[in-house]
Parts: structure tokens; C-alpha cells; sequence
């Protein structure tokens, strides 16, 4: 569903932050993207959403080719990807539901947003949305009054009022507890499942990401390094795509989540 | 476990010694010639300011009677001035203030350069570059040539000046701005309208209505000072007091004119800590 052909990204100090990377996620996947930082995780899932215009290579959403359309069809095709922030990026003087509908603004004019007068399906949904993550009870509270895990919640919510078939997360749990980091990549991928999406998430937690997904690209020096299932990381994988360390450790701790689980 | 680490053998040099903050100016020549030359540079400078002695002493008698003045402020004899030059003054400074902020948002958005294209960033610099570069006082004396004396060069000399303040200093805070806020906005595949509305507008707006509250106390303040140069408002009729010797109605008019800025800094300081 997703094809990426060739990517390359170089900035502008000459920095190449993606090496002709190949990718094909299908319909319905949920794939998470680990590597070191600066290894081009972020700017991978930018060029998709073309928040980063790609250098070179082209990026195939369906049938459409996203990295050759004009400024107009970019906004069209932006509507079916949906994107969840490190930081959770909530417009922080906003409600929570003004956040949540910001995410249909792709669908509908200029004057209906100025107005917050949004169709009331949307509203609808909206409101559906937020009681799925429990935080219907804040709905015309500031973002800014809310906790982390809560405002990671609402930006879920404004990705998914987008109808979107792709979501593309950029370390949805960087400040996080363990807690709340596990509970968000759970809603995350959960929701994924119901409703058929697919998902690539960036994550420095490579237990957290072991848990959760069907399959793990590491990603090195803007290079492919491994692309697998999340069982088959095992500590040379590991010293490939981070360097030198001992990996024992993160793997087990993986094995001891999934027996956790299982009882 | 860190036997080898070469900042051991540094730390036992380090033991022991004295430390102090590095200074502002590392090297010492540097450092004394530039002191010492501000020192000599202030003592010549006020060595060659002329102060005549005996003109100071009479105009201190002068001075005295003004502040006496303050102590017997006469609101009264020229009570229809006063009111008139007040009224001509207000409206000035709130016509002024809501054509100059209407203008200015539009040059703020063109002037911030993380959301305008070059060439609309370097018209909207130039505008603003103007505007600041031109002297309120100079501005008035030309628009007054222009549209003779009275409130209407005043309201066009503080539109003016409101467009060159307001426009930079929103568009500074505009570049200042969370990046990511607005790009989660666009991202979501809203127009440029919408993502000046949802990303960009909530950011700023409390600056830009604190801004607004201080640049209407400022105009006020101006159009006291255009009236000495023939734009109207109050300071045609304190300009009038001060050449009738009449220190009484014009500790009067200043009065009144302080209270109203205390009155609108109040005011400010109150809707800035609404609005945050």
C-alpha cells in the first residue's frame, strides 16, 4: 500500500540523512522503525508526509505518487496519512476538542474552521474518538491543561478523525513513563487492528517495539540494516544497527514483558 | 574501572587551584584599553558640555514655579480646551490604533520569515524598515504639511508609526514560535488560511493582544507630543497653556494625561493576565 522507491534526503549542509532506501509496507501493517539517533528515522516518515521534501526516489501511497503531486493534491493526500508527534505537537492555547477536529481540516473550508462550525458527523466522531481513549470528559479543556499521557491520547485522536489508511508515528512515547509508554503503543497498535491501518512508528525503545509490532526496520546511517520480524533481533542484529554494547539485557527484558503478558 | 582515563592524571594538576569566572573580555590588553578609554572618553565628554551657571539659576526659579504649579492644577478656566483637545485626542489614538493593528497583522505574517516566500518577506521588512526608520515627530511635520493642522495628519502619523512596531514585533514572535504545533496542523493537510487560524494564530495571540494594548497607551502618549508640531489633540492645547505662561491649566492637562496612562497600563497589565 505504502511503496518507497530509491528515497533519498540530503539537507542543505550536505548532511545525507537517507541512502536510496527501499520500503514496502502492506495494507494493515504495523512496522516500527528503530535505529540510533540521526540515523533518519524522523526524516524518513517526513518525506512520506512531505513535511520534508525528499531529494530524490519517489514515494507511492497507493496508486497515487506522493512525492509528485502539486501543493493542492499534497493537501488532498495529506488527509489519508495520519500523523502522531514526539511531544504529542498539540496546539497547546486549543481545546482538546478543537485539537481533535483540526484533523478534518483537510475536508472541510476555510470559514467553517475560522467558525469551529464543523458538520456534525464530525462532531460526532470526534466525540466517539475521545470517549475510544477516555478523555471525553475533557473535551473543552485546554490541551495545555492535560498530563502527557493524556495529550498523547488527543493527538491520536486528531490522526485518526482524518480517516486516514496510514499512520505515521514519530516517537510517540520519547517522554513517556514506562507506564503511559506502554499503554500509548497498546491504543496505538490496538486501534490499528480495528481499523485495518498501517502504521510505521519511530521508537528508541526497542522492548517497547519487540512487544508490540509485526515487523522492525533498523535503520543506520540513513541505510536499511535489518528488516524482520521483531524475534529475530538478536544481538548482532543490534551491534549492526546501534554498535557495540551488550544487547542481552534489552532482548530479555522483551522475553520477561511477553511472559508478563501471557500469564 | 576508569584507572585509564586520561582527565585523572589532569584532575591531581587541577586540586587545589584557585578558580574564577573567565571574563567577558579574555585578553587583558584588550580588557584594560577599552576600560580605561571609556573612563577617559566620559570625563572629556562631560568636560566639554557648556553649562551656563547663571542661566540655570534663573531658570531654576522658572522650573520651581512649574512644579508649584502641580500643587494648584486649574482643571477650570480652560475646561472647554481641555475637553475639546481630550476628545480630539482619543479618537486620534483609538482610530489610529485600530487601522495601524488592522494593517500590521497582515505586514507581521509577510514579515516573519519562517511562513513568507523571500520576496514578500523582504516587501514586509521594508515596510516595517520605513515605518521605524522615520521619527514619529518627522513623520507628523510632513503629513501636517500635507493635510494641514489638525487630528488628521495626528491619525495618519500614528497609524503609521503603530505599523512599523506592531508588524516587527509580531513577526519576531511569530518566528519564535513551537515549529511543530504548526506542522502538526499542516500535516493533517489544511490550507494556508487554516494553518494561520489553528497553528500559528493561538501561539501569538497574547502577545499580539498584549502588543496592541501597549501600542494604543503609546499613541496616546504620542498625540500628546503631535500637538507641538500641529497635529491636533491634547498637545495643541498644552502647547497653548505653555506659551500663556499658564503652568497651572498645563500641570491640569498633565495630570489628566498621566492618569489616563496609568489607567490604560492598568488596564493592559489586567487583559495580558486574562489572555495567557
Amino acid at each position: 500500500m505504502l511503496r518507497l522507491e530509491n528515497l533519498v534526503k540530503t539537507y542543505k549542509t550536505g548532511d545525507q540523512a537517507l541512502k536510496s532506501v527501499d520500503l514496502e509496507v502492506p495494507q494493515g501493517q504495523v512496522l516500527a522503525l528503530i535505529g540510533p539517533s540521526g540515523a533518519g528515522k524522523s526524516t524518513l516518515i517526513r518525506c512520506i508526509n512531505r513535511l520534508v521534501e525528499p531529494t530524490g526516489g519517489k514515494v507511492w501511497l497507493g496508486d497515487t505518487e506522493l512525492s509528485a503531486l502539486g501543493q493542492g493534491a499534497l493537501r488532498r493526500a495529506r488527509r489519508r496519512m495520519g500523523m502522531i508527534f514526539q511531544e504529542y505537537a498539540l496546539v497547546e492555547r486549543l481545546t482538546v476538542m478543537e485539537n481533535v477536529l483540526s484533523g478534518r481540516l483537510g475536508y472541510v473550508g476555510f470559514w467553517r474552521s475560522f467558525t469551529r462550525r464543523y458538520p456534525q458527523k464530525d462532531v460526532d466522531e470526534a466525540f466517539r474518538l475521545l470517549d475510544r481513549v477516555g478523555l471525553l470528559h475533557m473535551a473543552d479543556k485546554r490541551a495545555d491543561e492535560l498530563s502527557g499521557g493524556q495529550r498523547q491520547r488527543v493527538g491520536i485522536c486528531r490522526a485518526l478523525i482524518q480517516q486516514p489508511d496510514l499512520l505515521l508515528v514519530d516517537e510517540p512515547t520519547a517522554s513517556l513513563d514506562p507506564k503511559t509508554s506502554r499503554q500509548i503503543m497498546r491504543l496505538i497498535c490496538e486501534l490499528c487492528a480495528e481499523r485495518g491501518l498501517a502504521a510505521i512508528i519511530n521508537i528508541h525503545d526497542v522492548a517497547l517495539a519487540q512487544r508490540f509490532v509485526q515487523r522492525v526496520i533498523g535503520l543506520r546511517l540513513g541505510a536499511i540494516e535489518f528488516d524482520g520480524k521483531p524475534d529475530a533481533l538478536s544481538p548482532d542484529v543490534l551491534t549492526a544497527i546501534y554498535g557495540e554494547e551488550d544487547w542481552e539485557a534489552t532482548i530479555q527484558k522483551a522475553d520477561d514483558d511477553e511472559e508478563v503478558a501471557a500469564q | 574501572m576508569s584507572a585509564a582515563h586520561p582527565a585523572h592524571r589532569e584532575l591531581d594538576d587541577m586540586l587545589g587551584r584557585r578558580w574564577r569566572k573567565p571574563h567577558l573580555i579574555a585578553r587583558p590588553w584588550l580588557r584594560w584599553t577599552l576600560g580605561i578609554g571609556l573612563a577617559v572618553y566620559l570625563v572629556a565628554a562631560f568636560l566639554t558640555i557648556p553649562v551656563d551657571w547663571h542661566r540655570v539659576y534663573e531658570g531654576l526659579d522658572r522650573g520651581w514655579q512649574f512644579v508649584l504649579a502641580f500643587t494648584t492644577p486649574d482643571f477650570v478656566t480652560r475646561f472647554a480646551d481641555i475637553r475639546e483637545g481630550m476628545i480630539e485626542s482619543i479618537i486620534m489614538t483609538v482610530a489610529a490604533s485600530v487601522v495601524g493593528i488592522a494593517i500590521s497583522i497582515p505586514i507581521g505574517l509577510g514579515a516573519a520569515r519562517n511562513i513568507a516566500p523571500l520576496p514578500v518577506y523582504m516587501i514586509c521588512r521594508g515596510i516595517v524598515a520605513v515605518s521605524r526608520a522615520l521619527q514619529e515627530i518627522i513623520v507628523a511635520i510632513l503629513l501636517v504639511a500635507i493635510f494641514g493642522f489638525g487630528p488628521l495628519a495626528g491619525f495618519f502619523t500614528l497609524s503609521f508609526a503603530t505599523i512599523g512596531f506592531l508588524s516587527k514585533l509580531l513577526a519576531e514572535d511569530i518566528e519564535s514560535m513551537d515549529r511543530v504545533q504548526a506542522e502538526a496542523i499542516r500535516a493533517s493537510g489544511a490550507s494556508w488560511m487554516q494553518w494561520i487560524n489553528y497553528g500559528v494564530q493561538p501561539q501569538v495571540m497574547p502577545r499580539l493582544i498584549g502588543l496592541s494594548m501597549y501600542r494604543l497607551d503609546i499613541n496616546f502618549r504620542e498625540s500628546a507630543i503631535l500637538g507641538l508640531v500641529g497635529a491636533g489633540g491634547i498637545g495643541a492645547t498644552l502647547n497653548t497653556a505653555f506659551d500663556r505662561y499658564e503652568y497651572d491649566t498645563a500641570a491640569a492637562i498633565l495630570i489628566i494625561i498621566i492618569v489616563i496612562v496609568m489607567g490604560l497600563e492598568y488596564l493592559s497589565g489586567l487583559i495580558r493576565g486574562r489572555v495567557q
